[in-house]
């Protein structure tokens, strides 16, 4: 049997992946991406301590988190569209009409 | 086997919320006026808020608990709720975004936020702030053919999925090492066991307080919270300054006192140096905004600073000045923003500080109205921010935190420079132009509630107090 | 609730209700909400009257508006015999100034704001008068203050209406500034701002001192003369009187109730309300009286020489209420409240009748132009005369039994500077008694000396205004009939009921002295009085020459004491033009040296410049936005697992 600090280690490691995707790249839609790589990334942990523990409030937890990660794409998306229109790029960095 | 049913008595106005929402997104099918809408989300408010003072009780295996607590920062969204319906009609139409979503969206947003009130269990907390942020990203990005609207929209979203991939793996972790997501389980697990063996669990508990640190928008994770508020529609700017700060708050305060309550001394070394800087930061940057939406979001990250001093200082005085402080804070606030709204009309955005100049000449009743709510958020006596301001900074003060309590005041004492700038360029100054007021009955109305709120709770401040008090006994 | 609270929040109703819906919808029926709201507060301060002889007194919080430990702020009535006495007096002048108002104000723009203003000064009056704590009293202290620099301000256009506004704001800091510290002290002191607390505790710190720079400072004393501060402020006694002759500059009627009746003899209340603390200390007791005897001279010797009738009436006002100070100096809060009593009815009164001459004369002021009015306006002068002999101390009017009252106890009292005072206030009655009849003498007898316009439109006033001056003639009166003197009273079978009345909060200090004693007393403060009328008689009407050609021969003196003993001018020499000279030319000397600039406009600019510096970080875009909250999360962690 797999011991629980692999799975662990593997959720961390995905995170922090993930959350470097999200300070480095400049593309929304990559952007989004990493979000989901670190959803992903408490899917595993939360999986493999629900597998660990006996305990079934992991598993529900996750079937929200894919939902609400779902729901999170289908609006992002959305919003995306909207902004690709008016500004035709998906870029961070020709984002900046608001500061200071 | 006997199928039980829950209690659903708690959870009554939640569901009457779901209802309603989902009506109004289908009615919005075959009604033309779209105020209508708001119309009927009013009426719904108003059979809610009664539901709401009945529905004392916990439910759904101990996930959901309505207590005092719940019940007045429920209030409080349902305040917001009337208000910001109550103000958006006139600059949907100006905007051409008079779209019958606007309302169903709002109402889901706010059932988000009851649901983090009521969360007892950390699974409903997340679907609870989800719900809230997801309708709320919608919100901002309602003007879509504004680029900044956009922007705000974009910035939000994706700092905000950030920001609860952060809480998510918070989760994780305190689920993996206490076996359980109950907020009174995981109490019950760290006083046995504590923090200092624990470095995992320690993590945990900074995630907590950097996602609850996002939705009140404290410093260093404000930076979302100027652009969104700048980007949004005006309305949706109140209503996000109150509703998801107070939801904020809610759960800040239901998490750090009920599942870390025995290690404050742990979260209140994070929380103070917090505090200070959104002090700072929210009341310094203020200074040299020139667009009064942005002055009006540096001004809120300062406000969630103050009531931090309530959470730090941890006792029930300090909870329920906090609760009085956001209550006060959801009108004067609003206030404030229904002013800017009334400013905007088709071509003339109306955001510029410089647009207030001779205010007090062209428009009197409405110049007189933003002085009281200017003076107000400066917490200048006899309007209902001092009287705020004041138990919390009492409350800080008796629970040893003078020093804190001293830089609050003195970063109090600096936003007296720009909220009274303001009420400078409307009395001393020439009107440069005419500018014409959008009004409408409903801002009317919005007004008169806000103005007689901050004045009234400003000189009989007991009442409100006092159910903040019982508020936070249940908890 | 008990209904008494509604004595202070009618005029409150009243002002809210004229302010909000005078300028659009009540305009010229303004007056009405204004009158039943103070009418009704008369009647309910009449039934407090009732219950206070009935031997209650009332004590309640209404409301608590904070509370966080040991204080507490809160809206706390308090009637007892004093307040009950200034209750009566602020009412019934303030209603029947209110009814004058209407024929006297008639057809003015800002009617209804005179209104409003006018009820709101009879809230704060009120809340003054009927507080149970020094808070209250400081808010309805600076609440009248305020009233009153927006009626004496109230023709903003004319320029030394608003100029005379703003000196008494000026004026009036000094000596609030004097009356908040003193409550700061009382606060430090007894840990509480409450009457009952403090006065019942005074007496057991009678002999605290405290240790300042090496002083042994005695307590009571600091308390007292700080409170005294404000006194001086607003009661205009010297050095601080200089703001009440101009304050003449708002319409009549408010001279009469704000700056003659009520509002000026907040001062005295102040001492007699604060007596259990004054009487421990010998030497504040002694500044009180010497500062109010030397004022009421000084005031009574302006007054001979002045040509405006209003400001006559205005330094006999300061001089009278030197002489309430000199009462509450001699240990006799009684008789000074019984005087500030009766001068309510008289010089409320004096100044309608002036309102009522000024109406007539086309708002000239100047008396030298006057002459003959009784002719024209026999109620007015019929009223003004005895209003005259009341303040001269005839026998049998209200002025005489106060008076009289104050000089017995001067001298028979066991201050040290009894005799002194007494002195000096047999003086100042004579004194009184000459201006106000060289005022009689000038207005209405003699030839009319105005021009034909003025002659052509003399008339009485309307019913609104002579109704009042009637009425409060009969107080000028009979006011004084509740505190007859024993030496009389014995005779004819009446009670100092008044003395009676207040031993319970103010005491009543016994005169060393025979009934002999009192009686000379008595007979030379009614001789001086029938000396000074005579004077003026024998001056204006018999040898209406003598009084320019006496000018001629003293013209030193007479130009002393016509420009006011140039205290004006003092203080614009010592105080007003080195504060410009420093402005213009060291200040801006240092300003271009950058000093000031440096402290005055450096901090807010520096926090600008730290500010639109800051601004900065704010760069608009995401990534560095997740990067600063991935390097603050990162920063707590590393504390958090590293401490």
């Amino acid at each position: 049997m797999v011991p629980l600090h692999w799975y662990l280690t593997l959720s961390a490691a995905v995170f922090m992946i993930g959350m470097f995707g999200f300070l480095t790249r400049r593309n929304i839609i990559i952007m989004f991406m990493s979000v989901e790589l670190m959803l992903n990334a408490v899917n595993i942990s939360l999986v493999s301590f629900s597998h660990y523990l006996q305990d079934m409030r992991g598993h529900i937890l996750v079937f929200f988190v894919i939902t609400v990660a779902a729901a999170e794409a289908a609006i992002g998306l959305a919003i995306i569209i909207s902004l690709f229109r008016n500004k035709q790029t998906a870029h961070v960095d020709e984002m900046n009409e608001m500061k200071g | 086997m006997p199928i039980a049913m829950p209690n659903l008595i708690p959870v009554m106005p939640e569901l009457v919320m779901t209802g309603v929402a989902i009506i109004l997104l289908m009615a919005e099918l075959v009604i033309k006026r779209k105020e209508t809408l708001g119309f009927l989300s009013l009426i719904s408010v108003g059979l809610i808020s009664y539901l709401l003072l009945g529905s004392a009780g916990t439910t759904f295996g101990g996930m959901f608990v309505s207590d005092g607590y719940s019940t007045f920062f429920k209030l409080i969204f349902m305040a917001n709720l009337v208000l910001t319906v109550l103000i958006s009609p006139k600059y949907l139409q100006t905007m051409r975004i008079n779209f019958g979503e606007y309302y169903a969206l709002t109402l889901f947003a706010t059932l988000g936020m009851m649901l983090m009130a009521s969360a007892a269990d950390i699974i409903v907390l997340y679907l609870g702030l989800e719900l809230m942020a997801l309708s709320t990203y919608v919100l901002a990005g309602f003007i879509r053919y504004d680029m900044k609207s956009n922007e705000a929209a974009i910035k939000y979203l994706l700092l905000g999925a950030f920001a609860s991939a952060i809480l998510l793996y918070g989760t994780s972790l305190i689920y993996g090492l206490t076996g359980t997501t109950n907020l009174r389980d995981i109490a019950v697990y760290i006083t046995h066991n504590g923090l200092a063996k624990n470095p995992l669990l320690m993590v945990s508990m900074i995630f907590f307080a950097v996602a609850f640190s996002f939705k009140i928008a404290a410093v260093p994770f404000h930076m979302w919270a100027p652009d969104a508020y700048e980007g949004a529609p005006t309305p949706i700017t109140a209503f996000m300054s109150v509703g998801p700060k107070a939801a904020g708050f809610a759960v800040l305060g239901r998490v750090f006192l009920v599942a870390f309550g025995s290690v404050k001394t742990d979260w209140s070394v994070i929380l103070i140096p917090i505090a200070v800087l959104t002090m700072a930061i929210g009341n310094i940057l203020a200074l040299s905004q020139t667009n009064i939406k942005r002055m009006l979001a540096y001004s809120s990250i300062a406000h969630a600073g103050y009531m931090l001093l309530g959470i730090i200082a941890g006792t029930p005085a300090g909870i329920s000045s906090v609760l009085n402080y956001m209550f006060i804070y959801a009108f004067m606030n609003i206030g404030a923003f229904a002013i800017v709204i009334m400013l905007r009309t088709e071509g003339f955005a109306g955001e510029d500080i410089s647009d207030y100049e001779g205010l007090g000449k062209t428009h009197p009743t409405a110049a007189a109205l933003m002085l009281v709510f200017m003076f107000s958020l400066t917490g200048i006596p006899p309007m209902a921010g001092f009287m705020g301001k004041f138990y919390l900074f009492m409350s800080a003060i008796n629970a040893g935190y003078t020093w804190i309590v001293i830089v609050a005041v003195l970063f109090s004492a600096i936003s007296a420079y720009f909220y009274l700038r303001i009420v400078m360029l409307m009395y001393m100054k020439e009107p440069k132009e005419v500018i014409q007021l959008n009004t409408s009955p409903g801002i009317g109305l919005a007004l008169a509630v806000t103005v007689s709120a901050v004045i009234l709770i400003g000189i009989l401040p007991a009442k409100v107090l006092a159910l903040a008090q019982q508020a936070v006994t249940s908890f | 609730m008990n209904s008494y609270a509604l004595i202070p929040f009618l005029p409150l109703a009243a002002f809210v209700i004229n302010i909000l819906f005078g300028r659009k919808y009540l305009k010229e029926n303004a007056h009405w909400v204004s009158i039943l709201a103070v009418a009704g507060s008369w009647v309910l301060a009449v039934m407090a009257l009732v219950d206070v002889l009935g031997g209650n007194t009332i004590n309640f919080d209404l409301y608590t508006w904070m509370l966080s430990g040991g204080f507490k702020v809160s809206v706390g009535f308090l009637i007892d015999q004093l307040t009950v006495v200034m209750l009566i007096v602020v009412t019934t002048c303030s209603t029947l100034i209110h009814i004058y108002s209407v024929g006297y104000m008639h057809g003015d723009s800002g009617y209804y704001r005179f209104f409003a203003y006018l009820s709101l000064f009879t809230f704060s009056m009120l809340m003054l008068v009927m507080a149970n704590n020094f808070l209250q009293l400081y808010f309805g202290w600076e609440g009248v203050g305020l009233c009153s620099y927006f009626l004496i301000g109230y023709y903003f256009n004319k320029k030394s209406a608003s100029d005379a506004g703003k000196k008494a704001f000026i004026v009036n800091r000094f000596g609030d500034f004097g009356f908040g510290l003193g409550i700061f002290v009382v606060f430090l002191t007894f840990g509480t701002v409450y009457y009952e607390p403090v006065f019942s505790q005074a007496g057991g710190l009678a002999e605290a001192t405290f240790n300042f720079l090496g002083y042994d400072v005695h307590l009571m004393t600091l308390i007292a003369l700080l409170l005294f501060c404000g006194s001086v402020g607003k009661s205009a006694q010297i050095p601080l009187h200089v703001w009440l002759p101009d304050a003449m500059e708002g319409p009549t009627p408010v001279s009469a109730l704000i700056h003659a009746a009520t509002m000026v003899t907040a001062g005295v209340f102040l001492v007699a309300r604060c007596s259990p603390i004054f009487s421990l200390s010998e030497t504040a007791l002694m500044v009180v009286a010497l500062t109010g005897a030397i004022t009421s001279l000084f005031a009574a010797t302006i007054g001979l020489v002045q040509n405006d009738l209003k400001r006559i009436i205005a330094y006999s006002t300061v001089s009278q209420l030197g002489y309430m100070f000199l009462a509450c100096g001699v240990g006799a809060y009684t008789a000074g409240i019984f005087h500030l009593y009766t001068h309510a009815f008289f010089k409320a009164l004096l100044f309608l009748c002036a309102g009522s001459v000024m109406h007539a004369m086309g708002g000239e002021l100047d008396i030298q132009k006057m002459g003959n009015l009784k002719k024209y306006m026999p109620v007015t002068y019929m009223t003004m005369l005895i209003a005259s002999f009341s303040i001269s101390g005839i026998p049998g009017l209200a002025g005489f039994f106060s008076k009289d009252e104050i000089l017995w106890m001067a001298y028979a009292g066991e201050s040290p500077v009894g005799k002194f005072v007494w002195a000096i206030g047999t003086l100042v009655a004579f004194l009184t008694a000459f201006y106000s009849f060289r005022l009689i003498f000038l207005t209405f007898h003699g030839k009319f000396r105005g021009t034909h316009d003025q002659e052509h439109h003399l008339h009485e006033s309307p019913k609104s205004m002579t109704i009042p001056l009637m009425l409060l003639c009969v107080g000028a009166v009979a006011a004084g009939w509740v505190g007859i003197p024993a030496l009389i009273g014995e005779k004819i079978g009446v009670h100092n009921y008044i003395a009676e009345f207040m031993k319970p909060v103010l005491g009543h200090p016994e005169g060393h002295g025979t009934h002999a004693e009192e009686m000379v007393v008595m007979l030379i403060s009614i001789a001086v009085g029938l000396a000074g009328i005579g004077l003026a008689y024998f001056m204006y009407i018999l040898r209406p020459e003598l009084p320019a050609r006496l000018a001629q021969q003293l013209s030193a003196v007479y130009r002393v004491l016509f420009n006011k003993y140039y205290v004006d001018e003092l203080y614009s020499f010592i105080i007003v033009r080195p504060a410009i000279w420093i402005a213009k030319n060291v200040l801006i000397g240092i300003t271009d040296a950058r000093i000031i600039e440096a402290v005055v406009n450096g901090v807010p600019s520096a926090i600008a410049a730290f500010s639109s510096g800051l601004r900065k970080i704010q760069t608009g875009l995401m990534q560095h936005y997740a990067t600063i909250m991935a390097t603050g999360i990162l920063i707590i962690v590393a504390i958090m697992l590293l401490r």
